[in-house]
């Protein structure tokens, strides 16, 4: 309890040193959409994508090259866009100030971090590695193991877990009211409540609103998909058809246009070494069939985000598509009973046909819509996603000792 | 009403009246044999009207991918490239593959392409994978048409999709060839007929996931499954001949799909002979848990009507109506219902059926003191299913089934819709979407992103709006500071010109 209080004490000195600058800043929230949305009459950011002239079986947003998209959030005015924009890059949000949302979701990293399992404060290990945050406003089920089902639902795990943001409700409340510039933009973003005090879950509803505004589709493999043929290689258009391919079966569950069917899926992939086997989504369903399941995650933008898997296993796509490869089963220990996806077979693919796969993964690259990062933040702190974690985290225990 | 059917409603209801009747449907029924005759009840609407119904092709081919868009047709010869006619192609273009073979994968990625087999003195043109390629052909197009190709030794799959609607696959002899022999997938609208399909390891025919089927006049065999009906709806399976596979006709759920239903199928006037093949589908596949011996199977599909066929010689039982939790090799799925549903079994010819059934039928055989071998067994809850003419029958499980009130499907011609059009894009619309999906990644309306401020491309072009379509489709390099524009000749004409006048009015 002690030291939680040294710490909200040192939190409380570092954003007082903060706000005496912060103060200069006049901060305002964007009035525009961000690219690629519509404002609407209402005043709400609406996506339009070229997938828009497209349908799909069922409305599911599930198929080939020219099909919809799945549903997806958006209707955000772009002042809660942008006031989740501030939210995600600021420190302040974790109980000792040493690390943002952006910390494990950082933008130069395909909104992902490079570590096989993130670093929450004090350097501690979580158990699994941070997936991206590209598109995730198509999705409907979010964490590896498919727990939530909203973003606003997400936003809360790894604020308040101990090994990722660690703070509380409480604190982060009493800790944005602390902060007249926060106060000042969440008057912006959510004039109808006249200047009342902040809410929590305007907090989570603005960084889901910011979280949507992450689209990535348009890259190379989309202007082919639209008809531009010429937009990809002739060894990348082999990898296409491998991955889409009955004898590969990627697309199956990889499906375009988002690639991803958003199902779970056992595919028994191996823990790092040391590590115990993961059960997974057999928690979240408390079903047996699904133990060492995880969500299908999204392949775009997926040459960004290694390492791979949901704990970091392989370093680079050779390692996973030979993954794949490898035969029904290979990696799953011995004496572990899972009952693997239908689809994870053997394939028997070439090495040939495993560098087309890699060369076509990188087709699906797209970041030109990747948000500006804010040179000053509200809480007055320097944002720390492009620190490495482990300096940030020496940085603090030095000043933790001297104290 | 016709006097058939009233003479039909008299004797059922002196059955009753006489108190023959044991249990809600009445199975344990010992009157004299009232048999419903398929023409003199009444006819099963489902809620689709004729309407709706394709056009007749010719004789009893349908059409649903219309006539051909353009009148171009392009020849390919023996030695020649299939995939190099197939890129080099405008959408709508017929291409026609004469005899010979043809060792590659050809895929098809644009709209309206019919790539018809030229079939000379009995000769095809054969598409042959030798044992080393994936897939023969596989398209994500609209319109897509594939006939008269001779298919064999492809790893993957004969004939494939991801998405596309409107799609005819017709007269193609495939054989040998890997995993599924045709598997359209993802699509709405489509036909499956007169297809010769064998030696495959999973589904010689699999639709998966699409809406408005028609699997008619096949002939397939030697394979897992014959023909699968997969988390799709308003598909009608009639006609063919299914024979010497491991099970002969699937209507059924994979749970872990992501879409979730099966309803409205109709499996009629199909012969379902010997399907007693050992089972030699890949480990962990759903087919792979299907006993040999097994006519029809419905798992957890709704809405499926089983009429008129001729089902003979399955040595464990003709029909088997299953709930997830009794199959073996399925997953769990919260997000879809486990049983099937309304399941209505009409007349069908059954013979000699149940004669060598697993383990399990017989277990549940005894369950309910019966003997015999099972012509029908349904197993796990199903809720307002029905039969008619139960007491042909040796059945096991059928007592929640009632009697059906209906005898035939003979007001449904087929589920087929006319060619399913593309989404309707307001030209202006066309603009909007194009210069918010593609432009604005690299254009803002007054900040310098990776191209220049929207506001001097307005000022360059003022009244110009053809002089940006222009410009977009062959770009060249007009600032030292910003990079080249990559071309957008994919965006059609009328796209591009639409874009140049959105992007003209963009004011913020």
């Amino acid at each position: 309890m002690i030291e939680r209080l040294l710490i909200l004490t040192a939190t409380t000195l570092l954003l007082w040193a903060g706000i005496a600058s912060a103060e200069t800043v006049d901060f305002r929230l964007s009035d525009n959409c961000p690219p690629s949305f519509e404002e609407s009459a209402a005043g709400t950011c609406q996506l339009r994508t070229m997938y828009d002239f497209y349908d799909s079986v069922q409305g599911a947003g599930l198929g080939g090259t020219q099909t919809s998209l799945p549903p997806h959030r958006d209707g955000f005015s772009p002042q809660q866009i942008d006031l989740g924009r501030y939210l995600f890059f600021d420190p302040v949000l974790s109980r000792d100030a040493t690390v943002s949302c952006a910390s494990c979701h950082n933008p130069e990293q395909g909104f992902s971090d490079d570590l096989p399992r993130s670093r929450g404060i004090g350097d501690q290990e979580v158990a699994r590695a941070a997936p991206t945050l590209w598109n995730t406003a198509f999705l409907n089920k979010f964490f590896w193991d498919a727990h939530a089902t909203s973003l606003e639902e997400q936003v809360v795990g790894p604020l308040f877990a101990s090994n990722e943001m660690g703070n509380s409700p409480e604190d982060l409340l009493a800790t944005l009211s602390t902060i007249p510039a926060y106060q000042a933009l969440f008057d912006q973003a959510y004039p109808q409540r006249k200047n009342g005090p902040i809410q929590l879950d305007e907090v989570y509803h603005s960084l889901a609103a910011f979280q949507t505004s992450l689209i990535s589709l348009n890259s190379r493999y989309d202007r082919y998909a639209h008809g531009y043929h010429a937009a990809l290689s002739a060894p990348e258009v082999e990898g296409l058809n491998i991955f889409r391919s009955f004898v590969a079966r990627c697309a199956e569950c990889h499906t375009p246009p988002l690639f991803t069917n958003q199902q779970v899926a056992v595919i028994g992939a191996p823990e790092p070494e040391g590590r115990p086997i993961d059960v997974g989504a057999q928690i979240t369903y408390d079903a047996p069939e699904l133990k060492a399941g995880f969500k299908v995650p999204t392949l775009r933008n997926i040459a960004q985000t290694a390492p791979y898997m949901h704990s970091g296993r392989f370093n680079n796509l050779r390692e996973v598509v030979e993954f794949y490869n490898g035969g029904r089963g290979h990696a799953v220990p011995e004496g572990v009973d899972l009952q693997l996806h239908w689809h994870i077979s053997s394939p028997d693919l070439t090495d040939y046909e495993l560098d087309r796969l890699v060369d076509f993964l990188g087709t699906l690259t797209d970041e030109s819509l990747k948000p500006e990062v804010p040179s000053q933040l509200p809480s007055g702190l320097a944002p720390v996603h492009d620190k490495p974690q482990a300096n940030i985290v020496t940085t603090q225990k030095t000043s933790g000792d001297a104290s | 009403m016709n006097i058939g059917k009233i003479l039909a409603v008299i004797l059922i209801l002196a059955a009753f009246a006489v108190g023959m009747v044991i249990g809600k449907g009445g199975q344990e029924e010992v009157a004299p044999a009232i048999v419903k005759s398929a023409g003199s009840g009444a006819t099963y609407g489902a809620g689709f009207t004729a309407e709706n119904n394709a056009f007749t092709l010719s004789g009893n081919s349908k059409s649903v991918a219309g006539p051909p868009m353009t009148d171009v047709v392009v020849v390919v010869q023996d030695g020649e490239s299939i995939q190099q006619a197939v890129q080099d192609a405008e959408p709508g273009t017929t291409i026609q593959v004469m005899p010979g073979t043809y060792k590659e994968t050809v895929y098809i990625d644009k709209d309206g392409i019919r790539l018809i087999g030229v079939i000379l003195g009995g000769k095809r043109p054969v598409l042959d994978g030798e044992g080393e390629l994936n897939d023969a052909i596989l398209y994500s197009g609209n319109n897509i048409v594939v006939e008269n190709f001779k298919i064999t030794r492809y790893k993957g799959n004969g004939i494939m999709s991801q998405a596309g609607n409107n799609w005819e696959i017709r007269n193609n002899y495939i054989v040998d060839t890997g995993v599924y022999g045709i598997f359209p997938q993802l699509g709405q609208n489509g036909v499956v007929e007169h297809n010769v399909v064998s030696g495959i390891e999973d589904a010689a025919i699999y639709v998966g996931m699409s809406d408005n089927v028609h699997v008619a006049y096949n002939d397939v065999y030697d394979s897992v499954a014959g023909i699968e009906i997969e988390n799709s709806r308003h598909a009608i399976v009639e006609a063919n001949r299914v024979y010497n596979n491991t099970g002969g006709i699937l209507a059924f759920i994979t749970p872990g799909l992501p879409i979730k239903t099966t309803f409205d199928v109709i499996i009629r006037n199909n012969f379902v002979l010997s399907n007693n093949h050992d089972n030699f589908g890949a480990p962990g596949s759903t087919v792979a848990g299907i006993p040999a011996g097994t006519g029809i199977l419905v798992m957890a599909a709704d809405d499926v009507v089983i009429e008129g066929n001729i089902i003979k010689d399955n040595k464990n039982a003709g029909i088997l109506v299953t709930d997830h939790s009794h199959a073996a090799n399925v997953t769990i799925d919260p997000e879809s219902d486990p049983n099937s549903d309304r399941v209505k079994i009409l007349n069908n010819t059954m013979i000699n059926n149940g004669y060598d059934p697993v383990t399990e039928i017989r277990a549940f055989m005894l369950t309910e003191l019966k003997t015999g071998n099972p012509d029908i067994v349904s197993v796990g809850p199903t809720s307002d299913s029905c039969i008619v003419n139960r007491q042909q029958y040796i059945t096991a499980g059928l007592a929640d089934y009632g009697n059906c009130d209906f005898t035939n499907t003979a007001s449904i011609g087929n589920y087929l819709l006319p060619p399913v059009p593309a989404r309707e894009i307001k030209a202006e619309d066309r603009g909007k979407i194009a210069y918010l999906g593609i432009c604005a990644g690299c254009h803002t309306y007054t900040g310098r992103m990776i191209g220049p401020p929207v506001q001097i491309i307005q000022a360059l072009y003022m009244d110009n709006p053809q002089g940006i379509a222009d410009y977009i489709v062959n770009p060249v390099k007009k600032r030292d500071d910003y990079p080249e524009m990559p071309p957008q000749d994919y965006l059609d004409e009328q796209t591009r010109l639409a874009v140049g006048e959105y992007m003209l009015g963009v004011k913020k």
